[in-house]
């Protein structure tokens, strides 16, 4: 009895802080207090904290190597364009469509690749990613390299913050149900787990189009942020930037990856101030941080209340 | 015909570029199983050695394309030293994201120093001149790039096959543990893999300033990629397969842009990934070996 009422205390509080935290921001921004900058910041770390997340259920749990994150990005972002702003359909259509559309990408593209491994998997998914990228640079009706432009600006503060929500709960919920544990026996060895009767194309390609939906959330949500979407906007080192994310954070940890999404995204627009030496000291962190923490950040461990609790009181 | 021909001949020096790269990529992976995805860029910095020891030296290009040599020589093993030697135990991916961070440094730290913008390959170094073989036209630059990109495969060919540095490269790429216990040093012996495969890619970077003229810091991505897809093609890992993977999408390239819509080019690059990987992801000269428990 007592482990429940805890499991339940715990979500009450989880739920108390994020609505305090959504609350909060949401004040500041009809306040008016919050600066036009750290808004921009706020909306990107949303939608990089989906992009990690989801993309962390492919790396990071299935241990499928998957290097055209911002592909499926991509095709979300412009679903969702064309919805609202060529067909002036409501923007939760928009929604639910680039998610829908995202996925589909996800599994036209997991099924035949997934049956690669490790290095080549992490090639293909590179190529389809770009491949992706020259598509939409060659189609007329989204305006071609020059993309889609003066899109509405309907990503408000509970739709970015909700997405981010929503992503981390069905990931945490997938990862932590008897799909989880399928999915997380693929990555420690996909022989074995082959053995002990679990069909691993299913949950592989279940996991890629699963992120991929997710991805396609968040290109919805850039897409009515920023105004204005290009292909080259989702080109290969946007993936590398998602992948950089989730590797930093620790493969296999969800609360890593989102640690990690926000950690560089505060680091992108700190450093925004220093322009021209930037992507500089980007790359040397990332370097450095390699090389004394190849593990990510958390390893694969979660941060949890559990370790706070440690901290406050001490060693029990 | 005749336009197919001269298809043929504007794809072979490409192709020798590009061979000239993927041979440096499909080296590492051999030695180290790493995509060093900085490779592109460090035959950037090669361009631009060569790109300023001609013009601020004034040397001839010849000259120039061995500066370039020496510097990317000590460079790549500096990189190798100082960033991929301490993670050589760690995940495979670690590896790669810092490989990922060593392209994005060599790319900005590039554009802080000297600036984004082109710069022009001083024509004087090498005043262009076409010859004409029966029908078809042929550029001075092109038969520079061909000869020049074979002379140093077959060197390459030479060092591999018949040095004992050959040997040892070869002895490690089969099997790390068992090098070491014949008494090979693995750590010099992947220095001088990527002083090789760094001076290669030197090269092809200037070979590269001479055929479109300009270099710029960012000129290694692009490049990069479709060398990488030439390894892949030809197998990676397998010094040939580099080769004729590079002539293939040299010839591959030329063809849609000559034939087709110049736009789609980069696509057909991938295209070409996707389906050999789908076909025989180990690639035209690769072996399929099981899968071992």
């Amino acid at each position: 009895m007592q482990k429940v009422n805890n499991k339940w205390i715990k979500l009450g509080v989880e739920v108390l802080i994020l609505a305090a935290l959504f609350t909060l921001v949401q004040y500041l921004i009809t306040a008016g207090l919050l600066k036009q900058y750290y808004q921009i910041s706020l909306a990107s770390m949303c939608i990089n904290v989906i992009l990690a997340v989801s993309l962390s259920l492919i790396n990071g749990f299935t241990g499928q190597l998957s290097l055209g994150h911002a592909g499926f990005m991509a095709v979300g972002a412009y679903i969702a364009a064309i919805m609202t702003n060529m067909l002036d359909l409501p923007f939760i259509t928009g929604i639910v469509a680039a998610c829908l559309g995202a996925g589909l990408a996800g599994f036209i593209i997991g099924v035949p690749t997934l049956r690669l491994k490790g290095d080549y998997l992490a090639i293909a998914t590179l190529a389809f990613g770009e491949i992706i990228r020259v598509t939409l640079q060659n189609i007329d009706y989204v305006n071609g390299p020059a993309g889609i432009m003066g899109i509405s600006k309907l990503s408000t503060w509970s739709w970015l913050f909700g997405g981010a929500i929503i992503t981390i709960v069905v990931i945490v919920n997938l990862v932590n149900s008897s799909y989880g544990r399928a999915i997380i026996s693929i990555r420690e060895d996909e022989i074995a787990s082959e053995l002990m009767g679990i069909n691993t194309t299913k949950y592989k390609v279940l996991a890629f189009v699963v992120g991929a939906g997710f991805a396609g959330l968040a290109g919805a949500l850039y897409a009515h942020y920023f105004y204005i979407i290009k292909p080259e906007t989702f080109n290969f080192l946007k993936s590398f930037d998602i992948l950089v994310m989730v590797v930093l954070g620790g493969l296999g940890s969800t609360t890593g990856a989102i640690i990690a999404a926000l950690f560089i995204t505060a680091l992108t627009a700190a450093l925004q101030s220093f322009p021209a030496i930037r992507m500089v000291l980007y790359a040397l962190i990332l370097i450095i941080v390699m090389i004394y923490r190849p593990q990510g950040l958390m390893g694969n461990k979660e941060l949890s209340m559990k370790i706070f609790g440690r901290i406050w009181g001490g060693r029990n | 015909m005749l336009e197919f021909a001269q298809q043929i001949v504007n794809g072979l020096s490409l192709g020798a570029i590009y061979a000239l790269i993927a041979l440096g990529y499909t080296m590492v992976y051999g030695i180290i199983k790493l995509i060093n995805f900085a490779h592109g860029d460090i035959m950037m910095v090669g361009a631009l050695v060569g790109y300023f020891s001609l013009t601020l030296l004034g040397t001839n290009i010849f000259v120039a394309m061995l500066a370039a040599m020496i510097a990317c020589a000590v460079f790549g093993v500096l990189i190798e030293k100082i960033a991929y030697r301490p993670l050589r135990n760690s995940t495979r991916i670690a590896a790669l994201i810092t490989a990922i961070g060593v392209s994005l440094f060599l790319e900005y730290f590039t554009i802080f120093l000297f600036g984004p913008a082109q710069k022009v390959f001083p024509e004087t170094a090498f005043p262009i001149k076409a010859y004409a073989v029966g029908g078809l036209s042929i550029l001075n630059k092109d038969v520079f790039v061909f000869v020049s990109a074979v002379v140093l495969m077959l060197i390459l060919q030479y060092i591999i096959k018949w040095t004992k540095t050959g040997k040892a490269m070869r002895a490690v790429s089969l099997d790390r543990e068992a090098a070491v216990l014949m008494g090979i040093s693995v750590d010099k012996t992947i220095s001088i893999t990527f002083a090789i495969c760094s001076a290669l890619a030197a090269a092809a970077g200037v070979m590269l300033g001479v055929y479109y003229n300009t270099v710029n810091p960012l000129m290694g991505i692009i490049p990069g990629l479709k060398a990488f897809v030439a390894a892949v093609l030809g197998g990676i890992g397998i010094i040939p397969g580099a080769m004729v993977g590079g002539f293939v999408m040299g010839l591959l390239e030329t063809m849609v842009s000559g034939y087709g819509n110049s736009l789609y080019r980069d696509a057909v690059a991938f295209g070409v990934l996707i389906f050999i990987l789908l076909i025989k992801p180990s690639g035209i000269f690769g072996e399929d070996t099981g899968e071992k428990v």
